[in-house]
């Protein structure tokens, strides 16, 4: 690191004896880059192993790398901590303003750890951190309204970055999600529950100062290069265009798109809810995170009329992404884009994470269907493919649940489905639930073994779109893991993963050269390898095994473009390959 | 001829910043403390941005109350700014109804625009431009 980098500043927050000090960490920094490589080592620090997830003893670490602020794309924050929802590997990125805010705020990571005893939000800005009490925000019907009332009460305008929890978060569902900038999410494993846990209602990030860099004439060329990338390359520009709901039509051709429960994986009413039809009907606004030309962000503007009075609408904005058109459109039935955009807006107002509350959603209501569940035990309302106000009313049912069985579902579709039975049709991967592809036996290898479920961990679905049948079962999952393994160099640097193709290894040194860090190919891959190592551990600690993960019947019976999967070969390449992980990948 | 920062359509801002962080690297340096341009939210990301750059008055206040003349009026409308006179007053901050004199709490100066259309350069939705002051406004 150049003289003057703050980035190997952690600040340390303990919400119970309310105290924060700040500790410079350069050998974490030197051996961990930043972001995950950094992280994973400070959530081993905080010995949460052992811990019940919501005991305050958990720890959540937000950390960010060293390109954040110096380069585009550089935009995530990664928070790591033991997840409530699967008891293992917690890690969320997200984007918005908040990994430039927590960067020019002077400090690579921040750890928080306890338990207020009553509701509080936190400002972190240069001089550290400081406690305001959340007493009247606790409790707010939505979580707009809390990004709203700290938007007002704090200043930083420009230079900051609001991060908050909704209903769902308080209330203990255990995949609340922390919403950034209104449209950005730490989703999936439930960072807001453990926010939630802490009766920490938010963190208000505020950081501009300069960072320094070492060859200016070099730190110009390297970023032109990258900006220039970003701007023109075929690359960004799916993400630019049409943004991540490009995906729909594709993988409804191909048959990969799931849909009413993955019974198939092609929707009839995927026209009307593909990223081209949005786009051409809706699309009001696109926005980036800081520092990123791409604005992959796309709004919709709705407008919704009264219910009673006549000539009265409101026109709401609304994010929509591929992940939750999939979980909230076609996995449910629902063609109607308004309606689905709806039932996104309940899922925000709620703070939930959108895959997961749509894989509950589909599960629930092929279970109605098979007379699993009663309609008594879904108090009343009558889940039906398509039919969404009804989804809307078990949303909220989630975060206020009238019955054991929606308490159930708040805890996801494998805990469900342990109790009321339909497993074979519940779509989860060890505790997550699983992403929006079908795309043949590369993604769900990827939902099986990724370090967190996630299909970002390892990318399946991309390769089974380039897959001609060619390669084996051993090559395709060997391939994943180096893939792994990459993408913790990525998440090191907290590198948006959709600018892989920009930021490759070479150019990484260039860039990081320029700021004063050398790096080599060799250090960044045994970097790579070593922090995915480091996960594993980590959840082999938890009490992860990986050959007792489950696999969802539903998508051994549901052909995928690659036909169906067969269970055989599916499973013993498993088993080949998740034990070898903390052997093989270790790093040296 | 003299130069100047147009915003040529706000709503068409995505609020990357990618012309702060330019406007910082003129400095050689990396994040966004030394940028003469801001851009924030219009009170949330639903509601669209702000971006504030100077405008180059034809008569500019901030020149008006700098007691050291260390801002002097530019022809062609703006200012040109001295930093070695300036003794950091403020008093052009408060001055500007745009905020367009920014602050560099380090320096303990103020950060004027140039009009040199570098932050205009990077900016991928053609919502800044560098444009010339017509007659009319000289």
């Amino acid at each position: 690191m150049p003289i003057g980098d703050p980035l190997d500043r952690v600040l340390s927050v303990d919400l119970s004896r309310r105290r924060a000090s700040v500790e410079r960490r350069p050998e974490l920094f030197d051996e961990g880059l930043g972001g995950v490589g950094v992280g994973i080592r400070l959530l081993e620090e905080a010995r949460v192993v052992g811990a019940d997830p919501l005991d305050p003893e958990n720890a959540v670490v937000l950390s960010v790398g060293p390109l954040v602020g110096h380069y585009p794309l550089a935009s995530k924050t990664i928070a790591l901590f033991k997840s409530p929802h699967t008891g293992t590997l917690g890690e969320s990125h997200a984007g918005g303003r908040s990994a430039v805010s927590l960067r020019l705020a002077g400090y690579g990571a921040v750890v928080i750890r306890g338990a207020s005893d009553r509701p509080v939000y936190l400002v972190i800005d240069a001089h550290g951190a400081r406690f305001r009490d959340a007493s009247a925000l606790w409790g707010l019907r939505s979580s707009y309204t809390v990004g709203t009332v700290l938007r007002e009460r704090e200043r930083g305008s420009g230079h900051r970055s609001i991060l908050r929890i909704g209903p769902a978060g308080e209330r203990g569902v255990t995949y609340a999600s922390v919403i950034t900038e209104t449209y950005r999410h730490f989703g999936r494993l439930g960072l807001g529950t453990i926010f939630g846990s802490k009766r920490l209602k938010g963190i208000v990030l505020i950081g501009n100062r300069t960072l320094p860099v070492a060859d200016s004439s070099a730190y110009r060329r390297a970023y032109d290069e990258i900006f220039r990338a970003a701007t023109t390359s075929d690359a960004m520009r799916k993400y630019h265009d049409l943004g991540t709901p490009m995906n729909v039509l594709p993988l409804n051709e191909l048959g990969a798109l799931p849909t009413r429960n993955l019974r198939t994986a092609r929707f009839e009413g995927a026209d009307a809810i593909s990223g081209e039809a949005i786009a051409e009907s809706l699309l009001g606004r696109r926005l980036a995170c800081s520092h990123c030309p791409v604005a992959c962000v796309h709004l919709a503007a709705l407008r919704v009329p009264h219910p009673r009075e006549p000539y009265f609408y409101k026109t709401l904005m609304l994010g929509y992404d591929y992940e939750p058109i999939y979980a909230l459109g076609s996995l449910l039935g629902i063609s109607d884009p308004g309606a689905m955009l709806r039932l996104i807006d309940e899922v925000e107002i709620q703070g939930l994470d959108a895959i997961t509350t749509g894989g509950v959603l589909a599960w629930a209501t092929e279970a109605r269907e098979r007379g699993i569940v009663t309609d008594k035990e879904l108090d009343g309302v009558a889940l039906a493919w398509g039919s969404s106000d009804g989804y809307v009313e078990a949303v909220r049912r989630l975060v206020d649940p009238p019955t054991d069985l929606y308490r159930a579902l708040a805890r996801g579709v494998e805990h469900a489905a342990g109790i009321y039975g339909g497993e074979e049709f519940a779509l989860a991967f060890a505790g997550n639930e699983m992403s929006g592809y079908h795309t043949g036996p590369a993604i769900h290898w990827t939902h099986a073994t990724g370090a967190r479920h996630s299909h970002l961990d390892s990318a399946g679905y991309s390769v089974d779109q380039k897959a001609e049948g060619a390669a084996g079962p051993d090559e395709i999952v060997d391939g994943l893991i180096v893939e792994e393994s990459w993408r913790q160099v990525l998440a090191s640097l907290s590198v948006c993963f959709f600018a892989r193709s920009i930021y490759s290894s070479d150019r990484i040194i260039e860039a990081l050269a320029a700021i004063g860090r050398d790096e080599s190919a060799d250090r960044l891959e045994r970097l790579g390898r070593e922090t995915l190592a480091r996960k594993v551990r980590f959840k082999f600690a938890c009490g992860y095994d990986p050959t007792r993960v489950r696999i969802p019947g539903r998508i051994l019976e549901t052909e995928t473009p690659h036909g169906r999967i067969d269970e055989r070969a599916f499973r013993r390449a498993g088993p080949v390959c998740w034990p070898c992980f903390p052997r093989r990948h270790r790093g040296s | 001829m003299a130069k100047r920062l147009a915003v040529v359509d706000v709503d068409r801002c995505v609020g990357c910043q990618a012309c702060m962080f330019a406007c910082t690297r003129r400095s050689g340096l990396g994040g966004a403390a030394t940028a003469r341009i801001g851009v924030r939210s219009a009170g949330g990301m639903r509601k669209g941005f702000v971006v504030v750059v100077c405008r180059a008055c034809p008569d500019p206040p901030c020149a008006r109350v700098c007691p050291v003349d260390a801002l002097v009026p530019r022809d062609g409308g703006g200012v040109r700014f001295s930093a070695d006179a300036c003794i950091g007053c403020g008093n052009c901050v408060s001055a500007c109804p745009f905020g367009a004199a920014f602050w560099d709490a380090e320096a303990n100066k103020p950060l004027i625009c140039e009009y040199c259309g570098v932050c205009a350069r990077y900016c991928a939705y053609d919502v800044l431009a560098l444009e010339e002051v017509p007659d009319a406004d000289r």
